[in-house]
């Protein structure tokens, strides 16, 4: 009796230990890529700036009071300051309206490529790819040339005589957009065209026996149906366009300082890590929070479906 | 015009061509039909008969390449589906999977921009006509296959369409619910009075449900008629097979006396059948001969009689299925009603004399 016991013991522990192995590498990567780094960022975040970078190890919130106050220098007293929510909220809405971009853009392409034969599909995707294999810094210098005021857009508009005087497209919010998009559109195109792709055409036919019309089914049945899609699209846009740093440093002419560009000078020119990392923390918090909400909401609809 | 009822659905010489010249493939060849105001019309058919096609050109999902549709007198041929006063219901459910199933039902009246009020009272009253009231507010994709097609029908009756086009609705559904739907559908369709056209490759279904039914094969109507006359009295050899079982006998007509005609299959036996129309003697025509119709005799033998041996009794429970092999080597099926139970007095081996009387014959021409 004991003796079984004992032996079915034996048999449990080895199995803890075979399941803890088999989980190390996953655990280790989300640990040693993921927790680590994101830990280190939070604790710099709390300490005091050196002189020539680096940290002191002292601990301080004065990076996040850096964030909302300018401090006096004088009698060091701290005054309400708008300047870094200002860069948020430009990154906000350049990261918001590249998203709308890349969606307007984005639904039709998916949607095309969706409803083609079988056999194309899969050449409709990997052009949409294609552009891809270039690095970004390259795609970026690139699309610099096109829209600047010498560039073949500005000739080209002229040459047809539609403007007298080149457009001011580069060094503007309107050319980092045109970089934010055109960086970011397969990021939309591909989990459209997945969800567009499993999309049951038959529904479109029922609407419109049922005195549908077009833009009903448009956005009545089709988007609705397409929600998951166009919201993990929408995300895989405008996460990356919040944190891009490329775009606006190069289109953008550094002019408006978006929220990457903040970040980078915080670790090269200022020399300031803490608050170079609290603003790292302080755009992911906001994320962090959009994702949670937007999670709880998809496993709420689920619960609702089964 | 037919009878006493408006039509309700008048198809004048609809062709559906895909393709174009030697290659030219014909859904629909030159069909006319007039459907009746508040009739059960069924299409019946197998599958690729064109009576999908059919029902997809009354909705407006595929225009016709030639002919006309008058839906109670106007031509619809340029109307598109959403502009058709019919609704469908459709093989595969496909209600809205994002919606309830109130939002479902609701879905044609909201189109149609009705009051809120109209459409609330309207979504109740014909979820208790499908006794769904229960589960207004479920997602439609928490319900069952009958639960759904309920919804479908729901929806679908909701903007009182003057017709109802129902594509194979009960196909995917188990044979239980199957029988139950039947029974519903029509007293759905009486009482509403909604002209319903009804597609199924199911004859059964055809039969039980129908006013009258119109047999297709190859794009073109075979018949039509009721129920009972398409199974009585089969216009051609396809007809007689689809419908039910039969017994086709391939014969020459001999002599013809008094409107009966004495057939003679090939080999040598004779058979007297109800002479149609235009048939002369020395024509090769089919009979048929329903299983039901045939029985077993004890009596006398004469050089006439269909005389064979049992080969292989089938049980069925209500009845008996049997087959007959005949001295040329032709197979009958004969079915008795088991009234008496299972025996019937007869055993494999035994030889039996096959009778049935003249107006169990129908002679067909093709």
């Amino acid at each position: 009796m004991e003796h079984a016991q004992q032996a079915r013991r034996r048999k449990q522990r080895k199995e803890k230990i075979i399941r803890a192995m088999l989980l190390s590498p996953a655990l280790l990567t989300i640990g040693g890529f993921l927790i680590a780094p994101l830990f280190i960022v939070l604790v710099y975040s709390f300490l005091t700036p050196g002189t020539y970078g680096g940290v002191i190890w002292e601990a301080t919130f004065d990076a996040y009071i850096q964030f909302l106050f300018e401090r006096d220098f004088l009698d060091e007293s701290l005054v309400f300051s708008t300047a870094y929510l200002e860069i948020y909220g430009r990154s906000f809405v350049q990261a918001i309206v590249s998203t709308i971009a890349c969606f307007i853009i984005g639904f039709p392409t998916a949607y095309f490529i969706a409803t083609r034969p079988e056999h194309q599909k899969n050449m409709w995707v990997l052009l949409v790819t294609v552009p891809y294999w270039v690095n970004l810094l390259i795609r970026t210098i690139s699309m610099l040339f096109l829209i600047r005021n010498e560039g073949p857009l500005n000739y080209g508009l002229q040459a047809i005589g539609l403007i007298d005087s080149p457009l001011q497209i580069a060094y503007t919010n309107f050319g980092v957009g045109i970089g934010l998009v055109y960086s970011y559109l397969p990021f939309m195109v591909l989990p459209l065209y997945a969800t567009i792709e499993r999309f049951d055409f038959r529904l479109v036919e029922v609407a419109y026996d049922l005195y549908a019309d077009r833009w009903t089914v448009l956005f009545k049945i089709i988007m609705p149906i397409c929600l998951p899609g166009i919201i993990a699209g929408s995300l895989l846009v405008f996460i990356p366009s919040l944190g891009s740093f490329i775009a606006p440093d190069l289109l953008g002419g550094g002019k408006n300082l978006m929220i990457g560009n903040l970040i980078a000078l915080q670790f090269q020119g200022s020399r300031n890590w803490p608050f170079g990392s609290a603003a790292a923390m302080i755009v992911m918090s906001v994320v962090m929070v959009a994702l949670i909400i937007y999670t709880r909401q998809q496993t709420r609809s689920k619960i609702q479906v089964h | 015009m037919s009878g006493a009822r408006n039509s309700a659905v008048k198809i004048e010489h609809i062709v559906k061509r895909f393709g174009a010249g030697d290659r030219a493939v014909y859904a629909l060849a030159d069909v006319s039909l007039d459907i009746r105001d508040n009739e059960f019309f069924t299409l019946l058919g197998p599958s690729g008969c064109g009576k999908t096609t059919l029902l997809r050109c009354i909705a407006g999902f595929e225009q016709p390449t030639e002919g006309n549709i008058l839906l109670f007198g106007e031509e619809i041929d340029e109307l598109p589906p959403n502009k058709r006063p019919v609704n469908t219901v459709f093989q595969h459910y496909a209600l809205f999977p994002h919606m309830t199933v109130a939002a479902n039902v609701g879905f044609g009246l909201q189109m149609l921009k009705r009051s809120k009020r109209e459409i609330e009272q309207t979504v109740e009253s014909i979820l208790k006509l499908v006794h769904m009231e229960q589960l207004a507010d479920r997602r439609s994709t928490q319900l069952s296959g009958g639960q759904q097609q309920r919804v479908a029908l729901a929806r679908a009756l909701a903007t009182r369409p003057k017709v109802l086009l129902l594509d194979e609705p009960l196909s995917a559904l188990d044979l239980k619910l199957r029988q139950q739907m039947r029974d519903e559908l029509k007293q759905l369709q009486e009482e509403t009075g909604i002209t319903f056209i009804f597609v199924t490759h199911d004859q059964e279904e055809a039969l039980t449900m129908s006013d009258r039914v119109a047999v297709m094969s190859e794009g073109k109507l075979q018949q039509v008629g009721t129920p009972s006359e398409i199974y009585e009295r089969p216009n051609n050899r396809f007809v007689a097979d689809f419908i039910g079982e039969t017994n086709l006998f391939d014969v020459t007509v001999e002599g013809i006396k008094g409107g009966e005609a004495t057939c003679v299959t090939s080999g040598g036996t004779r058979v007297i059948a109800i002479a149609i129309e235009g048939c002369k003697v020395g024509d090769t025509v089919s009979l048929s001969v329903r299983p039901e119709r045939i029985r077993f005799a004890a009596d006398a033998v004469d050089g006439d009689s269909l005389i064979g041996v049992i080969e292989r009794p089938t049980y069925l429970g209500t009845d008996t299925h049997y087959r007959v092999r005949l001295a040329d080597g032709f197979t009958v099926l004969v079915r008795l009603q088991n009234t008496h139970g299972a025996a019937n007095g007869v055993a494999v081996g035994d030889t039996v004399t096959l009778r049935f009387d003249p107006d169990a014959v129908v002679m067909l021409t093709d």
